[in-house]
């Protein structure tokens, strides 16, 4: 199963704790806010993600199946 | 008083105008009016212009048609009502006449001259999706359009035209505030804020029921539609982009004003219909201000349609052409339009709210200025920062507008950048922005 990571930014207020959690695949801009290096989580920094999805503090970051259609919806 | 007559409850022999062709320049057509030119709602049960008994289906019948929507994105009107009635249950109707393009005027003239063509089309795509609440949508600061629209709606509730009463909103008239998800957020109790998709309205729209959401031009096509047949409405147009279309022509024409074109239109000859250039022209702002600059001898020949404005790095948007006389600059004209996009972000998203005002001030830096050798350095790594970052397309669309001004102006850009602002800086704005009087800053 492959995993996506998507950033809800209207609810992203920029802690930045996903780029210190997960530099593999993130980095920040100027203003602080995340910027995804690639949106398909490889399985070697799955509990990478994992973790920086459950650090984010306004819950923004979000893991989802790539198999199928987006969760959330 | 100028109308002219089609006749009534058969296919007008007329190819155009069609949406316009019972406008009167003093007053909105009348309901009586509106039916003795077009013939009665054809609601189920009723008979079509050839006998036939009318509609098997009436989202089959515009699925045929092709018609796409007139609002900007362009996406075929018969696949969203699909998706919308497929979902099932109670869904609701959405009729988009919050025009929030500065420069455009289309929808603000059906909504004022044929009021009946819009709500024909609501009421024919409530029963088409089988919705039971419909809305029709403007800017709550129109007093005077509000009116006139309530006026329109209580004269078919005397005669009980619309099996689902219409109901009549006025949100915010601010830029995003028109956008889908921002109608579907206000209308469900919040602020006139895009939100984060998907879900999408069809899914989860008005209070979480799948939700139709269509621009007003749009639905008064549905409503010609259905009185005479998607072969009727293919035989204007292109076979990919068929039908007409409203534009609003503006800058250095002669006779701006909106003008009724058949699809595929070439961009020149648009501009011919609006009396043709006004002064000698450099370029053409097409689409709007999430459209793109084209210079004017490479658009003079482009179709207006979706898929060749897309070919050429353009947008059809809601159909704006504006013409740009040499005399004006381009850049100074574009950094005006960007920094208003930037005072209307949602200030919801990071990239929009910070990334729009820092590239909305190197371009007038840039345009008023000069660059110091640094300017379009900058734009250059602001760009890639702001695109498809946002909930909504509005940073992205304010990002295409730039793109294609450094393209089609890239010689203007460098001569800035080395040496300081142009002699067209001097000349008066040409790009409508609407005053702080008229602008509207609440979202509730």
């Amino acid at each position: 199963m492959t995993y996506r990571l998507r950033v809800n930014p209207i609810a992203c207020s920029a802690h930045g704790m996903c780029a210190e959690l997960l530099p593999e695949l993130i980095e920040l801009d100027p203003w602080g806010y995340p910027i995804l290096l690639s949106s398909t989580v490889p399985a070697s920094v799955m509990d990478h993600a994992r973790r920086a999805v459950d650090a984010c503090p306004t819950m923004a970051l979000l893991l989802e199946d790539a198999t199928g259609p987006p969760l959330l919806s | 008083m100028t109308s002219i007559t089609l006749s009534a409850y058969r296919a007008p022999e007329l190819r155009l105008p069609r949406l316009l062709a019972g406008v009167s320049y003093y007053h909105p057509t009348a309901l009586a009016e509106h039916e003795e030119l077009y013939g009665p709602l054809p609601l189920p049960g009723s008979h079509d212009n050839t006998g036939r008994r009318w509609p098997e289906s009436l989202i089959d019948l515009v699925e045929r048609s092709g018609l796409t929507g007139r609002g900007g994105a362009g996406f075929p009107t018969g696949k969203k009502m699909r998706s919308v009635a497929a979902r099932g249950g109670k869904t609701v109707v959405v009729a988009n006449g919050a025009e929030g393009e500065p420069a455009s005027c289309k929808d603000r003239l059906l909504l004022t001259r044929a009021p009946h063509l819009i709500l024909d089309g609501i009421t024919l795509a409530a029963y088409a999706v089988g919705a039971d609440e419909a809305h029709l949508v403007v800017h709550g600061q129109e007093a005077d359009l509000m009116a006139s629209l309530e006026n329109a709606i209580a004269d078919r509730e005397v005669l009980g035209v619309d099996p689902v009463p219409i109901q009549l909103t006025g949100i915010p008239a601010r830029y995003v505030s028109s956008e889908q998800s921002s109608i579907v957020q206000y209308l469900s109790g919040g602020p006139a804020k895009p939100t984060f998709s998907p879900p999408r309205p069809h899914e989860r729209g008005v209070k979480g029921r799948p939700t139709l959401v269509n621009n007003v031009e749009t639905l008064a096509h549905l409503a010609l539609i259905a009185r005479y047949g998607d072969g009727w409405f293919r035989s204007v147009g292109t076979p990919s982009d068929p039908g007409s279309a409203l534009v609003t022509v503006g800058g250095a024409v002669a006779r701006p004003g909106v003008y009724e074109i058949e699809m595929g239109t070439p961009i020149g000859q648009v501009v011919m219909m609006a009396g043709g250039p006004s002064e000698r022209l450099q370029a053409l702002l097409v689409g709007g201000y999430f459209g793109a600059w084209l210079p004017a001898e490479f658009a003079w020949p482009v179709p207006m349609a979706h898929a060749d404005l897309r070919a050429v790095g353009g947008a059809m948007g809601a159909g704006m052409v504006i013409a740009l006389p040499v005399t004006a600059c381009a850049l100074a004209e574009t950094a005006r339009v960007v920094s208003y996009l930037a005072e209307e972000t949602a200030v919801q998203c990071g990239p929009c709210m910070f990334g729009l005002p820092a590239l909305a001030d190197t371009l007038i830096e840039l345009a008023y200025q000069g660059g110091w050798g640094q300017a379009i350095k900058a734009i250059a790594t602001l760009v890639p920062l702001i695109e498809k970052r946002g909930a909504c397309r509005h940073p992205d669309g304010a990002t295409q507008l730039v793109r294609s001004a450094l393209t089609a102006f890239a010689a203007d850009a460098r001569w800035h950048d080395r040496h300081g602002p142009c002699h067209g800086v001097g000349r008066a704005p040409l790009l409508p922005i609407p005053s702080d009087e008229e602008r509207e800053w609440d979202w509730t």
